[in-house]
């Protein structure tokens, strides 16, 4: 009778230290020696930490099925429904009023001055322009060390500008009206992230800034020092876009990434207060409803949706057949009647907010519709383009 | 996109197609670029000019192809016949840069040469291209165009080792071609021709398949690694805290858009018309003049917003003006100097922090201050502690109370005026051919997009040079209907009796009115520290002077 037998090794455990026979095994791909109870231990170890993450996940999508039959609970009436006995909107007619050439290359964002015809655009040769764009002239100009500068903002009191992109950095500038002007020479650094800077804005000052950014994050900082005041962590991939509340005690935005969810943040603590993940890709751009009660969005799976806030839900999707290419822009009308996105077609198409139509829809551009806002006092919207240059419809 | 260039090519719903002739040749399957407009306006329901846009995206993007000018990935809504290019070439299709046998390279030509595999250290599309690019060589004999002829000595550099094969391999598809059929032959050579010139555009041609800096979505693995307990855990908590929290049913929030609607339309330039003109139309920047943050006389528009809801009123540098007149007579003026100290310790910098708070402390909160603010008790405790402590948000608490108070005096006195309910604009159409007009009185008709609810609008947009707006609909109207010349009625500011000026201001508690409904819950967030209104200015009451 033939017996085969298993040579055993004896000595110290690699993990209790004791003196005991040694079995083989194997740890994160390293051959190590334990003894038969540390074996098992191990085992069971293994065996309840894969438990509990099964367990959690599943608890967090039930608890996820939950929330969704609670939120479904208050749904009584579409928005299309309460709109029917608003008055539809006539023919529209929208032309571009100006066209602004200058930039060598893609137009990434653009920002109005409260001054409401002065704007700041910056484009993926890292050039940054401030225009007075009722007369098309430019007034300043910088280079940014960086391409694909892709956020870029104006600051309340029109004395500054910040902007930012591949640098993972915001930057600060100063306008003066010197005669040479150095702009680079009174540059600041404000922002540091880790990955490209997606979006930027001022809040109620010169001297704080919001940023998101394709590490994930969204963050506060003081202008000035370049302190971070507040960062805020949720998002699972890039954030690529984000907008200031237009709330009475001011305290909240939205962001919105390539996590397919929008989520809504207090600025105070830094804690997500409100998510949304309804779309289907990446949500290129959020834009709040003037009221401040819901915010818009625009992404890569071709629509726009309007989210309540108070709601907590998803009340409108701006979409059609026809449209296949993402949206990468939004922003609505003064009153919040139209919702106008900027789309990766080169077009602009023009929605009834209320109603769920589509209005308009607008040619021109030669190239993707990359950034697009209305104007501050509403009388008009500027669209840049990877066509290089930057169009005010009116 | 290959959704659609799938439904269009639906047997039964799809693009009819038939031989088409190119000169004298017959091309099977094919359609006219006229088929393909027609068939997406069909389909979608769209215009002519929207249906020509697409479809000349869906043939920039490789996916239909010409065969007449094959060179020009253009549309052309006439009989030129188009084709769909095979999935093969589809821009979605990615050559893994590994896979470079000769079966490959057998599917793309369709030939059957019995090739051998290539060195694994090229790429398939540079091999590809090159021997793509080759065949055109010996086949016009040199004359390439500029641009190939920097590709194909480039790509002979990179893959000079193997050359021969390439030159080779051209050789044998130019050959087996020279046995199909015509029609076939110039298919295959629009198909290729079609799809290099999406994957390699010629310079200067705008590259469709260009995207911006990679984004690392949730399908890379990085991000996946990350899904442990951590992140479930705080799912869970997330999810928790949303279902405890209250939530408005669809009906009112949705009723409250239709109001929000209601009120701003004729404000909203773009919807309404501006008047005189909007500045970017008419290149006439009067519009922007007339409503400047500080100039003298607001327009009536200008007023009635500030009669919407509180935060109108006090973001208006104009608007915070008449407020902070109204608190004097009150004598409450310290409550506005102290939100504004307030806003300047939450936007500030964030060194002058503890400097700002102790300002705030002497001026208004401490015993015996000049300009004590008049908060409960609870919350001036809270202050009290917090400021041992001082930082952005400390005075929160008490800057919102004495918000809400303001905003409580501001919605009964100063600044309000019901929309709709203003006695000019329901003065009717007899008023208004008296009214000599800054501008004209109604947008060009040219715009069209007025609905019949705007006219009113327009009409009342047609005032500029309105009475101060700040007398409360429903108390004694100052300007009645139909009544002399009063500041509504000219465009000069000139009333026959004494304005309403100093009855602009009632005193609290006169004029019981409801707040008008306030759509929004939360108002605009406050302008820049820097733009306060002027102390200095206007000391009167209100804009009418005279």
């Amino acid at each position: 009778m033939d017996q085969t037998f298993l040579a055993i090794v004896f000595g110290p455990c690699d993990k209790c230290s004791k003196e005991k026979p040694l079995r083989p095994v194997s740890v994160k791909s390293e051959q190590r020696s334990y003894c038969s109870l540390c074996v098992e231990m191990m085992a069971t170890e293994g065996l309840h930490e894969n438990e509990t993450l099964a367990s959690l996940k599943s608890e967090a999508e039930s608890l996820k099925g939950k929330l969704e039959e609670e939120r479904a609970k208050l749904h009584d009436v579409e928005l299309h429904q309460v709109a029917e006995r608003v008055e539809a909107l006539g023919q529209f007619v929208m032309k571009t009023r100006r066209t602004l050439k200058g930039h060598g290359n893609k137009v990434l964002c653009m920002d109005w001055c409260k001054d409401k015809r002065r704007i700041v655009s910056s484009s993926q040769d890292g050039k940054v322009i401030v225009w007075d764009s009722f007369t098309t002239n430019k007034e300043h100009a910088v280079t940014m060390p960086c391409t694909w500068v892709m956020a870029c903002a104006y600051a309340p009191s029109g004395c500054a500008i910040a902007c930012g992109g591949l640098d993972n950095k915001c930057s600060v500038y100063p306008l003066t009206f010197e005669k040479n002007e150095n702009m680079a020479a009174k540059k600041k650094s404000v922002a540091m992230h880790t990955n490209y800077l997606s979006a930027c804005s001022f809040t109620n000052s010169d001297m704080q800034i919001l940023t998101a950014s394709g590490d994930g994050t969204c963050a506060l900082w003081d202008v000035e020092s370049g302190q971070l005041l507040q960062s805020f962590h949720g998002h699972g991939a890039d954030v690529l876009c984000l907008d200031l509340a237009p709330s009475e005690t001011g305290n909240t935005f939205v962001s919105g990434g390539c996590d397919k969810k929008a989520m809504v943040w207090d600025m105070r603590s830094g804690q997500c207060v409100q998510s949304f993940e309804t779309h289907d890709s990446d949500i290129n751009s959020v834009r709040y409803y003037p009221s401040g009660d819901a915010f818009a969005s625009g992404s890569d799976d071709a629509t726009c949706r309007l989210y309540d806030l108070r709601a907590d839900r998803e009340v409108a999707i701006y979409s059609k057949e026809s449209i296949i290419f993402g949206a990468s822009s939004v922003d609505f009308s003064l009153s919040g009647r139209l919702l106008f996105a900027g789309y990766n077609d080169y077009t602009i198409n023009v929605w009834d907010v209320l109603k769920g139509s589509r209005v308009s829809i607008l040619f021109g551009h030669e190239n993707r519709v990359s950034t697009l806002r209305v104007s501050p006092d509403g009388t008009a919207f500027c669209s840049g383009s990877w066509d290089h240059t930057l169009r005010i419809w009116a | 996109m290959e959704r659609m260039i799938v439904s269009m090519q639906d047997p039964d719903m799809g693009i009819k197609m038939r031989n088409q002739r190119l000169l004298i040749t017959v091309i099977p399957h094919a359609m006219t670029g006229n088929d393909i407009v027609e068939w997406l306006i069909q389909k979608y329901g769209i215009s002519e000019e929207e249906s020509l846009h697409l479809g000349n995206l869906i043939v920039k993007h490789g996916y239909i192809y010409p065969l007449k000018d094959p060179r020009s990935l253009v549309l052309r809504a006439d009989e030129s016949p188009y084709r769909f290019q095979t999935p093969y070439f589809w821009t979605s299709t990615k050559w893994p840069a590994t896979e470079l046998d000769y079966g490959r390279c057998h599917r793309a030509t369709g030939t059957d040469t019995g090739c051998h595999p290539f060195a694994a250290t090229l790429s398939a599309t540079a091999s590809l291209a090159a021997i793509y690019l080759a065949k055109k060589n010996i086949r016009k004999q040199g004359d390439l165009i500029e641009h190939e002829k920097d590709n194909y000595n480039l790509l002979h550099k990179r893959i000079n080792h193997t050359w021969d094969f390439v030159v080779m391999q051209a050789r044998e598809q130019l050959r087996a071609a020279k046995q199909r059929r015509k029609g076939d032959r110039i298919v295959i050579d629009c198909q290729e021709q079609a799809y290099w010139l999406v994957n390699r555009p010629p310079p200067g041609a705008p590259n469709v398949l260009e995207q911006g800096p990679e984004r690392r979505n949730c399908h890379t693995t990085r991000v996946q690694l990350t899904k442990n307990m951590d992140y479930y855990k705080r799912e869970i908590e997330y999810c928790r805290k949303a279902m405890a929290r209250t939530r408005v049913k669809s009906s009112i929030c949705l009723e409250g858009y239709i109001k929000f609607n209601e009120q701003y339309v004729p404000h909203d330039p773009i919807m309404s018309g501006c008047l005189p003109s909007n500045p970017w139309i008419t290149d006439d920047t009067t519009y922007w003049a007339m409503n400047a943050p500080t100039v003298t006389i607001p327009t009536k528009l200008r007023v009635e917003r500030w009669g919407f809801n509180f935060s109108e009123l006090i973001n208006d540098p104009l608007g915070r003006t008449q407020l902070l007149e109204f608190l004097k007579k009150e004598f409450s003026a310290e409550n506005l100097s102290f939100w504004e100290a307030c806003e300047e310790l939450r936007y500030g910098e964030q060194s002058r922090i503890s400097e700002i708070v102790d300002s705030i402390y002497q001026q208004f909160l401490a015993p015996g201050a000049t300009r004590w603010v008049n908060i409960d008790s609870k919350t001036m405790e809270r202050t009290l502690e917090g400021i041992k402590t001082p930082h952005r948000y400390v005075m929160d608490d008490a800057q919102m109370h004495i918000y809400m108070l303001m905003k409580k005096v501001g919605e009964g006195g100063a600044g309000q005026r019901r929309a709709g309910q203003d006695p000019d604009v329901s003065a009717g159409p007899g008023l208004l051919p008296t009214v000599p007009q800054v501008g004209p009185l109604q947008e060009p008709a040219g715009r069209g997009h007025h609905s019949p609810g705007d006219q009113e609008a327009v009409r009342a947009g047609a005032e500029p040079w309105g009475p101060p707006g700040v007398v409360p609909a429903g108390s004694d109207p100052v300007l009645p209907a139909g009544s002399s010349p009063s500041c509504a009625s000219s465009g000069i500011p000139a009333p026959a009796r004494p304005c309403c000026c100093p009855r602009a201001m009632p005193r609290r508690g006169a004029g019981a009115l409801p707040p008008p409904p306030c759509p929004r819950r939360r108002a605009e967030s406050p302008p820049a520290l820097r733009e306060r209104p002027d102390p200095a200015h206007s000391p009167a009451a209100g804009p009418c002077r005279q």
